[in-house]
């Protein structure tokens, strides 16, 4: 009766049960009572006179849509959509057992990357005394590598040819203690900040590998880069409350938890939570609308009018820019904000959508910033020789004049493609195109700038 | 006749819930009643009475069992639970009013 073989009918089914339970709304039992309805159907469909394949089919058309079907169970279980932000992470069709695997990997890793803080004090180097410089110029390298480790083992990637990424960090290693820093001079403030920004782009081979190293894949790295922010931000807040109520308990009953709070609360919590947090961001992947994107276009307008506001203001008034020590980091750090709303902008960004008026004012934004800062370099050039050229001064000149590269480009690919004349695929490429750089530039300042300015 | 795909939505409640009140009752045997009753003018997309069933579940108006069918597999069972009787109840009250006042009106419309 049935033109299937019986083993083929069993096939069919199969297929079909594997194809239902890829659905994330869709949970074990329910498939199971789903495929008993189906065999139900399918039963009496051939004792009603179909043949075996046909009743399959019809069988299979008469359950519904399965996209409406799972929007109906998702309505019907909307927890499940947000479990699964934390157990299921990854693709839908990975089998269930590495995404178990997957909690016990990033939840180990995130342990060690807590317990490598507490490596150094093994070897006398406890973590208070006066030894915070040492950490914190050290920071990135006690996370970074487990970070590494993850995404290559989160996108398979062979352990032995990708061993060519810990040079960089030993490299890193080796530039941040060898030299003979004065603990909060110049010199080991510009380490401290821009290792982390230099190794940031071996985390970002780590993460493409795989992938492609072209536009999208560094694209999925600066959305993850700016979601990871985020839930950093988060995670730190919470783990605020936790210190303090720690405190507190102790603190009730006679006993002064200071030691824990500084020794390990604080420092294993932060180091541990950069790899939960790439974690958490990995696993939400696509599930929910990302965040980076959205506080770009909350606060795009309102830089833009704040901008405006001060332009025209020191128009009307003629008030020059105070030209003080700390005046040309302030308008880097206004332009590294100018060149994040864009970055986040384009990451949300339909490419091919036509100009509209956000995109106009993304173009208001990036010149009036391009102007602010125009005006603060003049301000400062003349004066630049009074203050001499200390190695925070060039670092900073440095930086500026790399944004300024990034945001003039951007300014004219935004115009053309306001006016037609280019696409905006051009300015996310330019975009993407750039972002080594800042990297190598972090690079360079860790490497060149402690010999060249003495040490200072 | 096709009825519209919020009357199929709004009645489905009471429908599922007056099939339970039958007796205990599993998915497919719940579309096929359905199907009977109606004369097959309520046609439901099979799948569809899942989520509805699994509503009502979380809501308390049935309980389920997973248990044995005829042919030895596993099958997941419902049964009206007392809320379930007493929801049946208010939304039977609920459609006698929208029952009565359509046909009030329709009556009228024949004799005017």
């Amino acid at each position: 009766m049935t033109a299937f073989a019986d083993g083929s009918m069993e096939e069919q089914i199969s297929h079909w049960r594997a194809y239902v339970g890829r659905r994330q709304a869709i949970q074990g039992p329910d498939v199971e009572e789903l495929e008993g309805h189906l065999r139900d159907q399918i039963t009496a469909l051939t004792e009603a006179g179909l043949a075996g394949d046909e009743a399959f089919l019809v069988a299979v058309k008469r359950m519904g849509s399965l996209d409406a079907l799972s929007r109906e169970f998702a309505r019907a279980h909307s927890e499940r959509l947000w479990k699964q932000l934390v157990i299921a992470p990854g693709g839908a069709d990975e089998p269930a057992n590495t995404r178990r695997g997957e909690t016990l990997v990033a939840l180990s890793l995130a342990v060690a990357a807590g317990l490598a803080v507490k490596v150094p004090p093994l070897f006398g180097l406890p973590l208070v005394d006066g030894n915070e410089p040492i950490y914190l110029r050290n920071a990135s390298l006690f996370v970074f590598p487990l970070l590494v480790a993850y995404f290559l083992w989160k996108r398979g990637a062979e352990m032995i040819s990708s061993l060519w990424l810990a040079l960089p960090f030993a490299a890193g290693a080796l530039f941040a203690n060898v030299y003979p820093f004065r603990d909060g001079g110049d010199t080991w403030v510009l380490t401290t900040l821009h290792l982390p920004i230099a190794l940031w782009l071996v985390v970002g081979f780590a993460y493409v590998r795989g992938r492609r190293f072209a536009g999208g894949g560094r694209m999925d790295f600066v959305r993850y880069s700016g979601e990871l922010a985020i839930y950093y931000v988060l995670i730190a807040l919470g783990g605020i409350v936790f210190t303090a109520f720690t405190m507190m308990m102790f603190r009730s009953i006679g006993i002064n938890a200071e030691w824990l709070a500084q020794r390990w609360l604080v420092p294993c919590g932060a180091a541990g939570a950069v790899i939960v947090g790439s974690w958490l961001v990995e696993a939400k992947q696509s599930v929910i609308e990302n965040m980076a994107p959205v506080l770009t276009r909350l606060f795009t307008p309102l830089f833009t009018i704040l901008l405006l506001g001060f332009l025209a203001t020191m128009a009307w008034t003629g008030s020059p820019i105070k030209v003080e020590r700390e005046v040309l980091i302030g308008f880097d750090l206004l332009l590294v904000l100018v060149v994040g709303l864009v970055l986040y902008a384009t990451s949300a960004r339909d490419p091919q959508a036509p100009p509209d008026l956000f995109d106009g004012m993304q173009l208001v934004l990036v010149v009036s910033a391009l102007v602010a800062n125009g005006l603060a370099l003049a301000a400062i050039a003349s004066r630049i020789s009074e203050f001499g050229f200390t190695a925070n001064r060039v670092a900073a000149l440095g930086e500026n004049l790399i944004l300024l590269v990034n945001l003039a480009g951007s300014a004219w690919l935004y115009w053309r493609f306001l006016r037609k004349q280019g696409s905006f695929a051009a300015l996310e490429a330019w975009q993407m195109a750039y972002l080594p750089v800042h990297s190598v530039w972090a690079a360079l300042v860790v490497v060149l700038f402690p010999p060249l300015f003495g040490y200072r | 006749m096709e009825l519209s795909k919020d009357l199929v939505a709004a009645s489905a409640t009471p429908l599922v819930l007056a099939i339970l009140a039958e007796g205990d009752s599993y998915g497919y045997a719940i579309i096929k009643r359905v199907a009977e009753l109606s004369g097959g003018h309520l046609q439901w997309t099979d799948g569809m009475l899942y989520p509805v069933l699994h509503r009502l579940e979380r809501q308390g108006y049935v309980s389920a069992k997973w248990s044995e069918s005829e042919a030895g597999r596993r099958r997941k069972y419902y049964r009206i639970t007392k809320e379930g009787r007493a929801q049946l109840a208010a939304q039977r009250a609920q459609w006698q009013v929208v029952d009565g006042t359509l046909r009030g009106i329709w009556r009228e419309a024949r004799t005017a």
